[in-house]
């Protein structure tokens, strides 16, 4: 028989992820408005090849198959792969990224709970390393047709070049790195046909609907205000003062914010409990950090949008950061009342 | 007068089902004494008691039993007349299952008082108070039972700020404290202006969750009435806010007050003390009325149909207490205390002792078997929930791994074990069982350190002091004739193994030394006190010397075997 | 390209300097190997280990003179300690030195007890009081356990009585992995 506490809070892993995948929801929804409905296509392969993989492994290492299965987690992993990549991007290429998320950055460290990298973001990082390319083919904001959008993913990848576009971030960034065409920037950003209002047409929008399912994450206290705050607050002040210094070669904050996964990577990836840091200096760290490396790779990098190497990196500085932050304990703090 | 105080907040905490209307709906009664009572003898925090009394012997109520070992322990007492039937080891009410010494006394029916005074603290030194409460068992009866008379020691600067009384009983379930402040108002109040006097307390604040109104209300009545009579205001009833586990000492102090008190200090250097509100009644009894901590206000809860609050005699067995209350036959565990911090009992016939404030029978259909552990998701929920701002999964990772010293630092032994981060995990993971697990390893580890220190202390010394006396035997032995040695030294040599290395001989040399000189040493000296023996004692002497001789005998093969 | 040369070498050089940072100021004063051995033998000073003490046994596998599994009254935790300590692979106790016994002090039997005094001349640790032909006594806290002063006893009056647990020293188990509550039920 257990020992004290002899009753729980009715509280579960299933519960936290589920409520992560309903707040994940009013983001897709934006996104098949604008994009349309490939997506949908896409975290279907995702979520079956998550669920699979992750059947496969428990089974290797021999654990309860449907307590750990049933947890969500690796849906939820899945849901983020599904959304970080490009909509239109070859089946194959989400199965892979799946996969190698699953058996490599979860199950090979340890399962959940252990893996020290960010499964989903290891998977972004390693296939856009390996296929640039077809990681940057994202669909046209007008090119909706969900049939075409299908042959795209199943196989017929010549109809492309029709449908795709540039991403504002990658169209940026090519105009940028040309320095005959660097007078061209101020007035792409002020283009309202390839860039909306803020963030790049349609992805303004989707950005949106990450944030509403990040309210309700903090309102269901899944998440605390930290990550989201200071990733979305450095990413505005050093956006800010470089577009403020030359607003000609820089994009300003309501850009870096909505465009691109800044929304879902502060609410719903640098806010991952399992590799990021944990106590509430730490989280402010942690995030901040991500966000500054995530300008800088956007910036200056190769690769279109550097959240997944940010948070990578910021990975990596985690256990470090937790050391140097642990918040006083009870009777360590120097308040009022010390010894006489 | 609530309303004025300045109230702070703790760290974390969280709000389970109370469940305590159950048993406040009738007051107190008394419970009757079983057929037996097995009062333990080690019933608080410190030494364990001697017993002082035999099987056989009459014992009156009040009569102490155990006797306070040092001054870090407390008394035990008889809580009602009879006869003691037994001194012997039983069935603790530990999750241990282990026995320990206990006085089985039989009572008589007839509840015969010993002789009772009460104690004049006025003129006694504080000193002696404090000695009068230890011999008088009363002990803190929130749970942790630390002795009393050791907490009433206004410390360095002879003075302190506040005296909290604490009456917040956040567990869910126990409800004794609260029925004990709504009858016995006053009689808490006079223990605590006897507390107060000898703390030289400037304030008493009573601390009472707000989920508590009669006994607020209560509270408030008397504390003026105490107030009038001094002419001052120094009795303050706080409503404190509903979150468990406000009423952990340290968590009331820091509302109350906005003091921290660290782990390991002593709350009085930072000016306060706390006492729970039962501790202040039982003083009072002991020092106005002369009686001896013999009995308590035990809840019993839980899945009974008659819930309630007793007055029960400490050494009086669960499972009488439990048969008055209808328990429901579904009920499969007796849980000592309530359901975060309760220790489960390996039988229900186990005593009532002073730490027993609930009894809380259990079922699976109301505590549940936990759902089953998943990993740690470093969610950082516990870290939320934790009310020492301890970071549980850091050391519930460290612990798990069986790394205790990493554990420690982070601040294991700051964990007060209240449960709240294993109620909130997500994972279900039975998080103070590891804590406790960490603990007691660490604790068992420690004493095996001290315990090889000790023994490597002692192992070198005497390493020293052989080496001592060889040199002393070796210096002795050159003080000889040089002729003398020489000649030993041969006729040894000769004697034995004319192969013998020249250290060998001289050790030799020195054993026979040593021989001849013991042989002589025993013919100078004589036996003390064995000249005027009476022809008994001489015949005594004379037959453990024959016996002695007959060992002897007996014991030369062994002897010889082991040359 | 370049630029993403740069990102990924400023990383480094920030990791880098963070964990040198911590490598210094974590570094752990060195005290003298043959201390360190010593403070993880037991003290037991039984000479199992085919020395005559924890000190010699320690100096020996110092000098890499002794395996780590010699020491019985250790345990199979000590040699992990051992091992863990000098880098060395764990091994299981050496059978030829002894086993691991739950740990025992020794008691007296006054009544049979001769006062040969040949039992104070063995406890390594001076544990045992008594003065020739008069009764001897252990005094149990000090007592390690070592066994010692059984041989030397003529009459054969020690025994080894295991130290029982108590409520006092009763140690929490370490929680089970609860996978299957079903299944636990079953057994
Ligand atoms: S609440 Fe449980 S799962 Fe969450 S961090 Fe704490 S121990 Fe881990
Ligand atoms: S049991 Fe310990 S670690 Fe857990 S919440 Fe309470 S004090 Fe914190
Ligand atoms: S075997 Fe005995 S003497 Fe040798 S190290 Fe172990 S305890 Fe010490």
């Amino acid at each position: 028989m257990n020992n004290s506490p002899y009753f729980l809070k009715p509280a579960s892993v299933q519960s936290v992820m589920l409520r992560v995948l309903v707040a994940l929801l009013p983001g897709i929804a934006a996104y098949v408005w604008f994009f349309g409905a490939g997506i949908l296509v896409q975290i279907v392969l995702a979520s079956v090849t998550a669920l699979v993989a992750e059947a496969v492994m428990l089974k290797l290492r021999g654990k309860p198959l449907m307590l750990f299965l049933s947890d969500g987690s690796a849906l939820v992993t899945a849901w983020l792969i599904a959304l970080t990549f490009p909509s239109i991007a070859p089946w194959w290429l989400t199965v892979l990224g799946t996969l190698l998320a699953i058996v490599v950055a979860k199950h090979l460290y340890g399962g959940l709970g252990q893996n020290p990298f960010n499964p989903a973001m290891v998977a972004f990082a390693l296939m856009i390393v390996a296929y640039p390319l077809l990681m940057s083919q994202w669909p046209r904001v007008d090119a909706t047709d969900f049939a075409v959008q299908w042959q795209a993913i199943f196989g017929n990848r010549q109809i492309l070049d029709a449908v795709t576009m540039a991403t504002p971030l990658d169209a940026l960034r090519t105009v940028l790195r040309d320095p005959e065409q660097r007078a061209m920037i101020g007035g792409l950003l002020g283009t309202k046909a390839t860039f909306g209002n803020v963030g790049g047409k349609g992805w303004e929008w989707i950005a949106a609907g990450y944030f509403l399912g990040g309210l309700y994450l903090l309102q269901q206290r899944i998440i605390t205000w930290h990550m989201p705050a200071a990733f979305l607050a450095t990413l505005c002040v050093i956006s800010g003062a470089f577009a403020l210094h030359d607003p000609e070669r820089f994009a300003g904050p309501g850009f870096q914010l909505f465009t691109g996964g800044a929304m879902l990577a502060a609410f719903f990836i640098v806010t991952d409990p399992v590799s990021g840091a944990t106590t509430p200096r730490g989280k402010l760290i942690f995030a901040g950090g991500a966000a500054v490396l995530t300008w800088i790779i956007r910036t200056f990098g190769a690769y279109p949008d550097g959240i997944a190497f940010a948070v990578l990196l910021m990975n990596i500085a985690a256990p470090l950061i937790d050391m140097y932050t642990q918040p006083p304990v009870f009777g360590h703090k120097d308040k009022r009342g010390g010894p006489p | 007068m609530s309303a004025l105080q300045r109230l702070f907040k703790f760290h974390g905490g969280v709000k389970p089902a109370y469940n305590k209307e159950a048993s406040t709906g009738l007051p107190i009664a008394v419970a009757p004494a079983s057929t037996l009572l097995v009062i333990p003898l080690h019933q608080s925090i410190g030494g364990m008691p001697r017993p002082l009394v035999k099987a056989g012997e009459r014992v009156l109520k009040g009569q102490r039993i155990g006797g306070a070992d040092g001054n870090a322990s407390s008394a035990v007492h008889a809580s009602t007349s009879g006869t003691v039937v037994a001194v012997e080891m039983r069935l603790m009410p530990h999750t241990s299952g282990l026995a320990a010494l206990c006085v089985v006394i039989e009572p008589d029916g007839r509840d015969e008082w010993m002789e009772r005074h009460p104690f004049d603290y006025r003129s006694a030194s504080p000193t002696q108070t404090r000695d009068y409460l230890r011999d008088a068992g009363v002990v803190g009866l929130g749970g942790a039972v630390f002795p009393t008379h050791l907490k009433l020691n206004p410390g360095k600067q002879g003075k302190l700020d506040t005296l909290v009384l604490n009456g917040a009983e956040c567990e869910p379930f126990i409800t004794c404290d609260d029925v004990l402040m709504r009858e016995r108002a006053e009689t808490i109040l006079k223990g605590a202006v006897i507390m107060r006097e000898l703390l030289a307390a400037g304030q008493v604040l009573i601390g009472i969750e707000d989920n508590k109104p009669e006994a607020i209300a209560a509270m408030e009545i008397a504390a003026r009435a105490v107030n009038q009579a001094a002419g001052d205001s120094a009795m303050k009833v706080v409503a404190v806010p509903t979150r468990y586990p406000a009423g952990g000492a340290k968590q009331l102090i820091r509302v109350l007050t906005g003091i921290e008190v660290p782990h390991g200090k002593r709350s009085t250097d930072y000016g306060v003390q706390c006492f729970n509100v039962g501790t202040a009644y039982a003083v009072y009894e002991a020092i106005a009325l002369g009686q001896p901590l013999l009995s308590r206000i035990v809840t019993v809860a839980g899945n009974v149909s008659g819930a309630r609050n007793y007055e029960v005699l400490f050494g009086t067995s669960m499972r009488d207490l439990i048969a008055l209350c209808d328990p429901l036959p579904d009920s499969d565990r007796v849980i000592m205390g309530g359901p975060m911090m309760g220790l489960l009992m390996p039988s229900d016939d186990v005593p009532v002792v002073k730490a027993t404030n609930c009894v809380l029978v259990g079922s699976k259909k109301l505590f549940p078997p936990p759902p089953p552990e998943m990993p740690c998701i470093r969610c950082g929920e516990c870290a939320k929930a934790c009310p020492s701002d301890l970071q549980p999964f850091e050391m519930y990772w460290f612990s798990r791994a069986r790394i205790f010293g990493k554990a420690q630092e982070y601040n294991l032994f700051d964990c007060i074990e209240c449960g709240c981060c294993a109620y909130v995990c997500p994972s279900h993971i039975p998080l103070v069982d590891y804590y406790r697990f960490a603990k007691s390893e660490i604790w068992a580890r420690e004493i095996e350190k001290e315990a090889a220190d000790v023994a490597r202390e002692r192992y070198e010394f005497r390493l020293l002091r052989e080496e001592r006396e060889k040199q002393e035997k070796a210096a002795k032995l050159a003080a000889k004739t040089a002729a003398g040695r020489e000649k030993a030294a041969a006729a040894l040599a000769e004697a034995t193994k004319p192969a013998a290395t020249p250290e060998e001989d001289a050790k030799k040399a020195l054993i026979a030394a040593a021989l001849e000189r013991a042989k002589a040493q025993k013919e100078q000296v004589h036996p003390e006190n064995v000249s005027n023996l009476t022809s008994e004692q001489q015949a005594e002497v004379d037959a453990i010397e024959a016996r002695r001789a007959e060992i002897r005998e007996m014991a030369k093969p062994h002897l010889r075997q082991d040359d | 390209m370049f630029e993403a040369i740069l990102v990924m070498a400023f990383g480094a050089v920030v990791l880098g300097a963070a964990l040198g940072y911590a490598a210094v100021r974590f570094r752990v004063e060195g005290d003298p190997l043959v201390e360190k051995i010593d403070a993880i033998l037991p003290q037991t000073q039984c000479g199992q280990c085919g020395f005559p003490g924890c000190k010699p046994y320690a100096q020996a596998i110092a000098k890499g003179e002794a395996e780590i599994n010699q020491c019985p009254p250790g345990g199979e935790e000590g040699i992990h300690k051992l091992a863990d300590l000098l880098g060395r692979e764990f091994k299981p106790l050496s059978a030829e030195h002894g086993v691991e016994k739950p740990k025992s002090v020794a008691l007296i039997d006054e009544q049979v007890c001769i006062g040969c005094t040949l039992c104070i001349q063995a406890c390594p640790v001076d544990a045992i009081v008594g003065a020739a032909k008069q009764m001897h006594t252990v005094v149990a806290p000090l007592c390690t356990g070592c066994e010692l002063c059984l041989p030397p006893c003529p009459v054969n009056c020690i025994t080894m009585e295991p130290i029982g647990e108590s409520v006092e020293t009763w140690k929490w188990k370490y929680p089970v992995f609860k996978i299957n509550p079903a299944q636990r039920e079953a057994k």
